[in-house]
């Protein structure tokens, strides 16, 4: 993984001295509160319903085994003991004291890491898709181009003042893991017809108020021109995107309100104009980047099946919860953090700890957080899968449900964020408990279900193939569902079934729609492969037919 | 007399902006709609000229009246609003601007400067009640950035450079 040189290091050691002296003039009274928001907001911390909430980067979700301990660390001495893993791939701590904050980006400094830029209406951490690296059908390695945006980004002396949040994110694959569509801006690696590495660019996508689809503004861009071209989208950006209005502030409203092909020529031109001025990027810093994402040293292995002859709980864990690797002898294996009975993407600092010291035995010492709010330990030898498998139940990461229905996303919601209209966790909780059979969760198969606790989607609900979005009715916790959403190859905005659900009901209706999947699926046909086929019409109807046992 | 921070000086003043008291031939900071309005009336202006920009001035339709222009001011009503730094690049960067590029507003504050004067600002006129000792000090909280940036922020290291 990249290492910082003397440059990074210097960089993030000014930043923590710098937010140090901004938040001691803050608690001396010479920075107001709305003076102070902006300022800590771009060094992750909010200020939430109990306590402030501090959004640690994980920069596209790579972690060595030393940052992960180091964040359990942190998470015990400063915190309740836990943290929680985000979509965006980081670590949101809920409990920590405003005046303790300088010293925890102290000790992330120490460890090569920050919080710059997680909030605030600047860039954010940069993502990527979770198999980097090690997928069989990638292009190229989308991790140093990660690397390079976010260094590029950090502190920009034009787009630290933006007129909104802007998402980036970089995928490698055909298959979009990574949810790119969905960001501001999001890369496709590509190669033009020489073999030369490039990218597609996508621009406008996003979820919250308004969801919109990512559309191509260029299919292809030379890798010697990303900065300079994201330069002059930012630039149009931050000059004529609106700012009178915070729901209307993100670049997905200018795109759409000039069309997409008014948008390019804004962006061509002003690329035409400004590349000469803008970042260069060199082969040789390509190089040195790329360096730093080399394969692992894997020793030659055959692939064999792991699984034969094990307890079939075993074997439910190896199929569900590993994926094949592009390197013989290795499989990658995720750590569900979706155990029944546990928030989505919750972790203890005990269950941190121990992944980082597994990690370290098995897997190049290396963790990377996934958009769906799990770890994964991508590099593990076949032969190691049963140990790793043990050890991991001994600590509850072991749920087999890894892409079935209780592999839910969710936010924090009420319980813990200011900005939410409902509580997620204990629908979370109950949709576990409806559905604790693993046998029926996997005959239902691949399910997504995403729930936001409000507009804002965290939960990203319009691409769940299921979502649900908590909303406020006079006071009391109601849910709409959504069916049809996808982020992954095909992106799809879900569609509303009809009025929203009370709190009690919101299992009920999931179990009945999912029952109808049941009776109308072909053979091997996955749920939104059905809901494509058959449409909504007879979902939306048996999702309110009033259940036999409840009547 | 207003005091304001000039490349890393706290220095006296020596413009005005339109409205405030002003002898004959002083330097004066006009907005762009008062120049606008009567464009004869300053060509004859004897003192220096400065036109004062709002964030949705097109700064591209400044291209003829620049050469004529002693300093431009551009306007930060507040800290969040970004849209004066692309402004400040596009002067320096792309008209060629050389003369004084002064940042004005209630959102030039000290944790601002450090971005303001990367952008080209070697001006900053600092909201009400702003410390310029502590503003001044802000302009060297860095010494590594990862941007190409005005050069008049001496640092010592930058990753990525232009042209």
């Amino acid at each position: 993984m990249y290492r910082y040189d003397e440059l990074d290091q210097a960089f993030v050691d000014q930043r923590v001295a710098e937010f140090r002296d901004q938040t001691r003039r803050h608690l001396a009274g010479q920075l107001s509160e709305d003076e102070f928001r902006p300022l800590r907001l771009r060094n992750g911390l909010y200020i939430q319903r109990h306590a402030p909430m501090l959004r640690i980067a994980i920069p596209y979700g790579l972690l060595a085994s030393r940052q992960l301990a180091k964040l359990a660390d942190i998470a015990r001495r400063y915190d309740r003991g836990f943290g929680h893993f985000t979509t965006r791939q980081n670590l949101q701590l809920n409990w920590p004291n405003l005046a303790d904050v300088p010293d925890i980006l102290a000790e992330l400094a120490g460890v090569q890491m920050h919080a710059i830029q997680t909030s605030g209406n600047c860039v954010r951490n940069v993502t990527a898709d979770h198999m980097a690296g090690i997928a069989r059908d990638e292009i190229d390695d989308p991790r140093p181009y990660c690397e390079i945006i976010r260094q590029w980004a950090t502190l920009h002396p034009e787009f630290t003042y933006l007129p909104r949040k802007f998402k980036i994110a970089v995928t490698g694959s055909p298959e979009d893991r990574a949810a790119s569509e969905v960001h501001d801006i999001g890369l496709h690696l590509a190669r033009d017809a020489r073999g030369d590495i490039g990218f597609t660019v996508l621009v406008g996508g996003g979820l919250g108020r308004a969801p919109a689809i990512g559309q191509v503004i260029r299919d292809f861009l030379p890798l010697p021109e990303l900065l300079s071209y994201l330069e002059a989208i930012l630039r149009v950006y931050n000059r004529h995107g609106r700012r009178d209005n915070l729901n209307k502030a993100r670049i997905k409203v200018l795109v759409k309100s000039l069309g997409i092909a008014r948008f390019r020529e804004q962006v061509e031109e002003e690329w035409r104009l400004g590349r000469a001025r803008a970042a260069r990027l060199p082969a040789s810093e390509v190089e040195r980047v790329r360096s730093f994402f080399r394969p692992q040293p894997y020793e030659t292995l055959e692939d064999f099946d792991a699984s034969a002859g094990r307890e079939p709980a075993f074997q439910a864990w190896y199929r569900y919860n590993t994926r094949p690797h592009r390197v013989s002898g290795y499989r990658a294996v995720f750590v569900s953090l979706k155990a029944h009975g546990q928030n989505p993407g919750d972790m203890s600092c005990e269950q941190m700890e121990a992944v980082a010291a597994l990690a370290e035995r098995v897997s190049f010492g290396l963790i990377r957080t996934t958009h769906n709010q799990n770890l994964l330990l991508a590099d593990v030898r076949q032969s190691e899968l049963y140990q790793v498998w043990l050890e991991l139940a001994h600590h509850q990461l072991a749920m087999p449900n890894i892409g079935t229905l209780t592999d839910m996303i969710a936010c924090p919601g009420l319980d813990f964020c200011s900005l939410a209209n409902a509580g997620t966790l204990g629908v979370a909780k109950q949709i576990q408990e409806r559905f604790d059979d693993l046998d029926y969760l996997y005959d239902l198969g691949d399910i997504e279900i995403k729930m936001s606790g409000c507009m804002n989607a965290c939960g990203h609900h319009h691409v769940g193939h299921i979502g649900i979005l908590g909303v406020d009715k006079h006071g009391e916790e109601w849910y709409q569902i959504t069916l049809g959403g996808s982020a992954n190859g095909f992106t799809a905005l879900g569609e509303v079934i009809g009025p929203s659900v009370p709190k009690s009901e919101v299992a009920a209706t999931i179990e009945r729609i999912v029952e109808l999947y049941r009776t109308l699926r072909a053979e091997g046909e996955r749920f939104i492969d059905t809901l494509r086929r058959v449409g909504l019409a007879p979902f939306k109807e048996s999702a309110y037919a009033t259940h036999p046992a409840a009547a | 007399m207003r005091r304001i921070l000039r490349r890393r000086e706290i220095v006296a003043d020596d413009w005005v902006h339109l409205g405030e008291e002003a002898a004959d031939g002083a330097a004066l900071i006009v907005p762009l709609v008062e120049l606008r309005k009567d464009p004869g009336r300053w060509r004859e202006w004897s003192g220096r000229l400065g036109v004062r920009l709002t964030p949705v001035d097109r700064v591209e339709e400044l291209a003829q009246e620049l050469p004529r222009l002693d300093l431009v001011a551009v306007e930060f009503p507040n800290p969040s609003d970004g849209r004066g730094y692309s402004q400040a690049r596009l002067l320096r960067e792309r008209l060629g601007f050389r003369g004084e590029l002064r940042a004005v507003g209630a959102g030039v504050r000290q944790d601002q400067v450090f971005l303001l004067a990367r952008c080209g600002f070697d001006a900053l006129e600092l909201a009400a009640g702003e410390d310029a000792q502590a503003a001044r000090r802000a302009l060297e909280r860095y010494d590594v950035a990862y941007q190409p940036g005005s050069a008049a922020v001496g640092l010592r290291a930058q990753r990525f450079s232009a042209q």
